[in-house]
């Protein structure tokens, strides 16, 4: 039946029905058609989409369910057999494609559901990882700021400007309402408010340092939440209704320089802290992050190190100008000391002289009169005080001596003499008066005792003499026995010196000296002080000891310059003495005169026959003599007496030229630039040698300024005479004397 | 007193003026430049030594009475005497001009005559001294012995 579109107003009711199923399957395979195409659209559209064939195969099972639906149009009516078959190809083909496709969904839809979950799972972690992201940019900043801080905080050595700085970064920072330093005080008792940041000048409020909120921050190394109502949290009057924010609390090590041990960083083993309290603003409603808390618990130790770095360079500060004054101090003591050395130096210098001087004029004349027509009472008396002068005067001199001794500015006089000669020489000095005390002196040197040695033959003489002269003083019977050997290398019995080891070298010995005497002996606890200055033991006040106390005295210091050591033995009163030293001496050659300052010459001439020589000297006495000495080596000696004259007479021929520039007024230094501008070749001019009667440095210096080849002490001995020449004339100059 | 005798009073007369400090070691130089072609030597040179000290100390006391002290001047003269002393070794009379020229610097007229008293003294008694030594040297060769000075 054909149908048409013209509408008509009554249909029959199966007609209708039949009319209403014909639109609707109309209908229904239009939406079969649309859907894949729609599907299609939106998947180009979209650039993923796994599942393209499912697609194809929805598609067909869609547009074979559409067809089906089309196809059922002619199957309302009759219809021809085709339609029938084509019609239930249809049918066919789609009860595949659908149950296919049913098959398919199986698979499919829990893979889109999963697809779903998996969606909502990277949802979660985008949100995570955006939590993170905050939090890891929060505490890049954090780590800026604390650098920041940390470096203004370190930037200075202040510690002022450390702490203030502190609370002034801490508080942009963190935006907060106040920040305040408490320290503990000197007594450690209390903590006193020290720094705050708004209050530009904080009263000294103080708090008692065992409150149990102290306490809790302090023993923790953590910032920590107070109450804003505890007493170091409250710095404002509280007025008005607002609500105060959050308080947290640190405690700040304070590190002491006692406290870097190498072994251990400090371990904080004397706690001293100091308190830092930061207050969130009131009535903002903020609490005190994670973060923030770290960093001000960072900062508080940072701020630790910088103090701790502040003390010390206070510290060395302080040490440092304390040693400045104590320098200017000592400088002083030591310009005064030696201001009084020298007035002292001084003092004794007159006083030697003008003791002296009256001395020796008692002593000459007494001896001037001994030599006169004397009766034998007068011949005592004068002897009697010529004794006496003497004795005075060696007491002036050991004094002197003594003082000299203990300046440090007595210097050893090193010669090679006769060792043998000195102890029989000691002896033979002594021999009288034992004899008349009918002591005997026994002297024992042993046989491996070098015949010469190199040192002070006068002072170890001295020494010697005042030993063996005690012993004699000291003996009323009996016998004096001195034994001189070599010292071995082994410690010394005396216990008080423990480290003295005689250690002898190739040029050096040690002289060992024993004297024995059976006198009356020394307690065995006053040995100590005998070596002291003037002390005499009470109990032997002879009327024979006189003497100053001070020999002995002055034998040690002589022994300690020749580098040795001196003691004394006694068991007891009664019971003898023994004294016993070694000294270091220089083992000497035959030869004389070792004086290691001028190098030796290869040979020293005896004689200078026709060496022409040219002398200068305004004292007719000094001209003569070393005109004599001169002419007694063989040289052909010219004499003027001024310097005009020496001028004219000096020629290329003569070799040497001495001049006298002591006197003054004397133009030597004039004449010798004079004579170097008349004879201006080095070769043909004589060498200049100066003689002088004093040799203190400035004169040197002059001489050898002005082209002088030498300087020489008058008065010249004949030996030295001769070296001089020998130099002269090997080496053309003088080598420093 | 025979020549033995007289040797040895010499020697020992010499060692004592040396032991009292009145002679020092530049007299023994001098005793040793006395040879055969030279055998008044030392004799010649204490001669001259008498007459330039006694001319010195003269003119030393000339100096010093003056109503103003050049002590330049003194200290010049005082300068030569020590000169003279020294090289011929008497010893106690250099002495004494040294603490005369220490006087002299401090410009002390006081210390500068007490000085003067003390190496007048001086002088005199090695003078006396001296002369002695060489009349028992006179003697000695009067006597026919050598000269002890030379030894």
């Amino acid at each position: 039946m054909e149908s048409c579109n013209c509408i008509e107003p009554q249909w029959p009711a199966d007609e209708l029905l039949m009319k209403y199923q014909y639109i609707s399957d109309f209908f229904i395979a239009l939406a079969y058609f649309s859907i894949p195409l729609e599907l299609i659209y939106f998947v180009k559209k979209s650039s993923v989409f796994p599942y393209r064939w499912v697609l194809v195969q929805f598609g067909a099972f869609i547009v074979l369910c559409g067809a089906t639906h089309l196809i059922n149009l002619w199957t309302f009516n009759t219809h021809s057999r085709t339609v029938a078959v084509v019609m239930t190809t249809a049918k066919a083909l789609t009860a595949v494609v659908s149950c296919a496709t049913a098959l398919m969904l199986v698979h499919i839809i829990p893979d889109l559901l999963s697809v779903k979950t998996r969606e909502l799972f990277l949802k979660n972690k985008a949100a995570e990882l955006d939590r993170e992201m905050g939090l890891i940019r929060t505490q890049e900043e954090t780590g800026r700021h604390v650098r920041m801080l940390t470096h203004e905080i370190r930037s200075t050595l202040d510690r002022h400007t450390i702490l203030k700085t502190t609370l002034v970064e801490l508080g942009r920072t963190l935006a907060l309402e106040e920040c305040a330093l408490w320290m503990p005080t000197r007594t450690g008792l209390e903590l006193q408010l020290s720094y705050t940041l708004r209050h530009q000048n904080p009263v000294g409020f103080t708090v008692p340092i065992h409150l149990p909120v102290i306490n809790q921050v302090f023993s923790s190394n953590r910032a920590v939440k107070i109450s804003p109502n505890s007493p170091v949290a409250r710095l404002r009057p509280t007025a008005g209704k607002y609500m105060p924010g959050e308080v947290v609390a640190v405690r700040v090590p304070l590190l002491h320089l006692s406290n870097f041990q190498i072994n251990d960083w400090p371990e904080l083993s004397t706690k001293r802290y100091a308190l830092m309290v930061l207050m969130l603003p009131s009535d903002s409603a903020r609490q005190w992050h994670v973060h923030e808390l770290e960093l001000v618990e960072v900062v508080a130790d940072q701020v630790a190190v910088a103090l701790s770095h502040a003390a010390i360079l206070e510290e060395s500060m302080r040490a440092r100008d304390l040693l400045m004054d104590q320098n200017v101090a000592l400088d002083l003591a030591r310009r005064e000391a030696e201001t009084a050395i020298h007035a002292r130096n001084d003092f004794l210098a007159v006083m030697n002289h003008e003791m002296r001087t009256p001395m020796h004029a008692i002593i000459a004349l007494s001896s001037l009169l001994q030599e006169t027509e004397l009766t034998p009472e007068q011949r005592l008396m004068v002897e009697t005080i010529l004794k006496s002068s003497n004795l005075l005067a060696t007491l002036i001199n050991d004094v002197l001596d003594l003082s000299r001794l203990e300046d440090g500015s007595l210097e050893l006089d090193l010669a090679t003499f006769n060792l043998h000669a000195v102890f029989r020489e000691v002896v033979q000095l002594v021999k009288p008066i034992a004899s008349v005390k009918k002591l005997s002196v026994t002297l024992v040197m042993a046989s491996d005792l070098p015949e010469y040695a190199i040192g002070d033959e006068k002072r170890l003489m001295q020494t010697i003499l005042n030993i063996v002269g005690n012993a004699v003083k000291f003996s009323k019977e009996g016998s004096i026995s001195v034994a001189a050997c070599i010292a071995k290398t082994e410690p010394l019995l005396d216990a008080r010196a423990p480290d003295f080891f005689p250690v002898p070298s190739e040029s050096h010995f040690y002289l060992r000296v024993q004297v024995k005497d059976s006198g009356s002996g020394v307690n065995p606890q006053d040995i100590p002080k005998l070596f002291n200055k003037f002390a005499q033991n009470q109990s032997l006040a002879n009327r024979n000891s006189g003497g100053t106390g001070l020999g002995l005295a002055i034998c040690k210091r002589f022994v300690n310059l020749m580098e040795g050591h001196i003691w004394i033995e006694s068991e007891g009163f009664g019971k003898g003495c023994t004294a016993s030293f070694i000294v270091k001496l220089g083992i000497g050659g035959r030869s004389s005169e070792p004086d290691h300052r001028v190098v030796p010459l290869n040979r020293v001439q005896s004689n200078f026959p026709g060496l022409k020589i040219l002398l200068m000297d305004d004292n007719g006495v000094s001209r003569m003599v070393t005109k004599g000495l001169l002419m007694h080596l063989g040289c052909d000696v010219t004499i003027t007496s001024s310097a005009d004259e020496c001028l004219r007479v000096v020629s290329p021929e003569y070799k040497v030229v001495f001049m006298d520039v002591g006197s003054p007024g004397t133009s030597g230094y004039e004449v010798t630039r004079r004579i170097h501008e008349r004879i201006p070749k080095r070769h043909e001019r004589p060498l200049i040698i100066a003689l002088t009667g004093n040799t203190d440095k400035a004169t040197k210096d002059n001489c050898l300024r002005v082209g002088m080849k030498g300087v020489l002490l008058k008065p010249v001995s004949l030996e030295k005479m001769r070296s001089v020449l020998s130099e002269l004339l090997e080496r053309g100059s003088l080598r420093e004397s | 007193m025979d020549v033995d005798q007289m040797q040895r009073r010499f020697a020992d007369y010499t060692a004592s003026l040396f032991r009292e400090g009145f002679l020092d070691d530049q007299f023994t130089q001098l005793q040793q430049l006395q040879d055969e072609s030279n055998p008044d030597f030392v004799v010649e040179v204490v001669s001259l030594f008498f007459e330039d000290s006694e001319r010195l100390l003269n003119d030393l006391g000339k100096a010093l009475d003056q109503q103003i002290v050049d002590f330049k001047k003194v200290d010049a003269h005082v300068h030569q005497l020590k000169g003279s002393s020294s090289s011929i070794g008497a010893q106690r009379v250099k002495n004494a001009c040294i603490a005369f020229r220490n006087f002299c610097e401090m410009q002390n007229t006081e210390g500068c005559l007490r000085c003067l008293q003390q190496v007048k003294q001086e002088y005199f008694l090695v003078k006396n001294k001296l002369e002695s030594l060489f009349r028992l040297e006179q003697q000695i060769l009067a006597a026919g012995g050598s000269n002890p000075m030379m030894e």
